[in-house]
């Protein structure tokens, strides 16, 4: 019996996408999928490294897509939550794709199915709360500028909305966790990474990068938060739900709750 | 502009405007043309909550509270002594971009007092809209609401650069409306939504043989309901929900628990409590009567006319007719599922999906998301452990009750409290 195999590629969407194009082309025995860095060697498996090609990677995602819409966003959504051996589940779950004929990303009594769709859809509950959540603020030299620090990896996910959205202004969404972020200059959105000094939060404390205007906007913001309370149905507990903590600091509106 | 003035009357009319509860800010579709500001793509985006819980998605303020009526359950009744402001129409187009471009909000819920005359009031109002559209080439989500007894005219302008259209019916009932405000007709609520509902099928017909068609209100209409003012059922209130539904089309009807801000013998006294539970039960039955196939007078009728606050209406429902249970998972249709207590729609939609793979049982319910503290009592699937004692309707309940938690059970319990 061949001995199964971990194999690793560097980290990139593609490259796991060629990963799993090597695994079904040459019928390797996968014991794990793992990233470039952070790669673990099993007692009785060997290694290899896969090397990023895009027609391969591409031929995955032209498959996949072929089954279903449903699918590949299902995919390319768990792949975004970042989750620790996720590339294995995710392989598992691409072959079962493949091996029967029926289209099975409906069948949520398989519990790698349920799993895969449940993972997708927090990822999809983050990328939403972060079209929400974001808080731009003005710097002098007229970009908007907003620092995120996300559960998952959404910025890909994002990036159409506010391109968008905003297509009239120059913006910047920086991650400030996984240390990239994106640019738009009016024409396209870039992948910039910068080299922040700090984390430019919304906090109570001035900054002078941002213009003077920009404090007026952000008090009277927080204003007319504080006046749409009606005092006699205060809710903490749903109020925190609704907005975790978590992202607090980067909520003008909660700076002073922070 | 001076910063403070804008400040305090921003202050001012936030405050006024935050008893309209409607924030919805989906079911548009206004893409960015031309690298313009903003883009309604259909889904509603809530940008932050208030300390109540409601979602924050629009700028929601008045254009004054200066008004010459005088209903009762209004903070900005001639009568009642409080400080009065009015933005001019540049100052709220500035304060709606610059607070967009920032993305704190999805766009503007404009409403106001009415002064000198409902024609007046809402010229002013389509006028602030028609300056967002066509001078700033802006995008995001325009609501405002339709002053009762406006002009036709005026209120097709509306429709032209507003996402959404609103008139508050306020008091359910014709009488309530005649004890609490006096000075308002019920035709003058009704016309408004009438013109805006025959425009809007106009545009639509119109639509289909020319595809350049600009839309109309592309949101459509809603409506808002005080609740626990006047005295009436919960019968009368979903009864002309059901009305205003079908006749005028709306979008939603909002149900908003009064809260006291008068001291008036017509009405609760101040400090009395918002009717909170009540609001979420009409809320469920509105629900279930829009996406579950419930006709209101199976929930409500003159034998029941009022809801049952211990219990959600769907069970409450269910216990009411315990002969078309128990249903069976694998089996039923997809009516009949939406009708189980603890099977919401989104249940409903997965066990269908599933269930063409394999017979379901409870492990796959459960992971499913149904709730089986509720639902085991009424259903049947692949196993052979199912509720088989046929129990009364009250025994039921109470084996429910017991079983499960609700978040304003302490208001209506008799149990006595060891701790409070």
């Amino acid at each position: 019996m061949e001995t199964a195999k971990i194999l690793i590629y560097d980290g990139s969407f593609n490259g796991f996408l060629t990963t799993v194009f090597k695994a079904f082309e040459e019928k390797v025995p996968v014991a794990d999928i793992q990233r470039n860095g952070s790669c673990q060697n099993g007692l009785f498996s060997e290694t290899e490294t896969v090397f990023t090609q895009m027609d391969k990677a591409k031929r995955v995602w032209k498959g996949i897509q072929a089954k279903s819409n449903e699918a590949i966003k299902n995919v390319y959504f768990a792949y975004l939550s970042g989750q620790r051996g996720i590339e294995f589940v995710l392989y598992r779950y691409i072959r079962k794709l493949f091996s029967k004929n029926t289209t099975s990303t409906f069948d949520f009594s398989d519990d790698l199915i349920l799993k895969i769709s449940q993972l997708a859809r927090s990822v999809g509950r983050e990328k939403h709360r972060m079209e929400a959540f974001v808080r731009f603020q003005l710097t002098k030299d007229g970009i908007y500028f907003a620092n995120i620090e996300p559960d998952f990896d959404v910025l890909p996910l994002i990036s159409k909305h506010f391109r968008s959205r905003y297509a009239d202004q120059e913006w910047i969404i920086y991650d400030v966790k996984r240390k990239y972020g994106l640019y738009h200059n009016l024409e396209s959105v870039e992948i910039i990474s910068l080299d922040l000094k700090e984390i430019y939060a919304n906090s109570v404390r001035k900054n002078d990068v941002f213009q003077g205007e920009e404090y007026r906007y952000q008090d009277l913001w927080n204003d007319y938060f504080k006046s749409t309370h009606i005092k006699s149905r205060i809710n903490r507990k749903l109020h925190t739900q609704h907005v975790p903590k978590r992202y607090w600091k980067y909520l003008s509106e909660k700076k002073e709750a922070v | 502009m001076s910063f403070e003035r804008i400040r305090e009357k921003l202050n001012i009319l936030a405050d006024a405007a935050k008893y309209d509860v409607s924030c919805s800010s989906s079911g548009s579709t206004r893409t960015n043309k031309s690298k313009g500001l903003g883009n309604s793509t259909g889904m509603g985006i809530c940008h932050s909550y208030t300390e109540d819980g409601r979602c924050i998605s629009l700028l929601k303020i008045l254009l004054t509270n200066h008004c010459i009526f005088d209903c009762a359950y209004c903070v900005t009744r001639k009568s009642n002594d409080i400080k009065r402001a009015a933005f001019k129409i540049q100052e709220v187009v500035d304060l709606t971009i610059n607070f967009y471009r920032r993305n704190y909000i999805e766009g503007l819920f404009l409403s106001s007092g009415i002064f000198k005359n409902p024609d007046y009031t809402m010229e002013r109002l389509v006028s602030v809209a028609k300056k967002l559209r066509l001078e700033e080439n802006f995008n995001g989500y325009i609501h405002l609401k339709s002053i009762p007894g406006a002009s036709d005219e005026l209120m097709y302008e509306a429709g032209l650069y507003a996402d959404r259209l609103s008139v508050n019916i306020e008091i359910p009932t014709i009488s309530g409306l005649r004890l609490l405000a006096p000075d308002k007709k019920h035709e003058d609520f009704t016309k408004p939504m009438r013109k805006v509902r025959d425009e809007i099928r106009r545009y639509k017909a119109e639509k289909k043989v020319i595809r350049s068609t600009p839309t109309f209100a592309p949101a459509g209409q809603s409506t808002q309901m005080i609740i626990g003012a006047t005295g009436e059922s919960d019968k009368d209130i979903m009864y002309s929900a059901t009305h205003y539904y079908s006749t005028y089309r709306m979008k939603r009807v909002y149900y908003s628990g009064y809260v006291p801000v008068a001291e008036d013998s017509r009405l609760p006294g101040i400090g009395s409590q918002v009717p909170m539970l009540r609001e979420n039960r009409l809320y469920q039955t509105d629900w279930l009567l829009r996406f579950y196939g419930f006709d209101v007078r199976e929930i409500l009728n003159d034998h029941y006319p009022n809801l049952d606050v211990e219990v959600d209406p769907k069970l409450s429902w269910a216990l009411r007719n315990l002969h078309h249970f128990p249903v069976d998972v694998n089996q039923a249709d997809k009516r009949m599922l939406a009708r189980v207590p603890g099977i919401g729609m989104q249940s409903v939609d997965r066990i269908l999906k599933a269930r063409r793979f394999r017979k379901l049982n409870w492990e796959h319910l459960k992971k499913i998301g149904v709730a089986l503290n509720r639902a085991r009592y009424f259903l049947v699937c692949d196993s052979r452990h199912w509720h088989q004692k046929d129990l009364e309707p009250a025994t039921l309940k109470g084996l429910i009750l017991q079983n499960s938690q609700g978040k304003f059970r302490k208001n209506y319990s008799t149990q006595l409290q060891l701790f409070d």
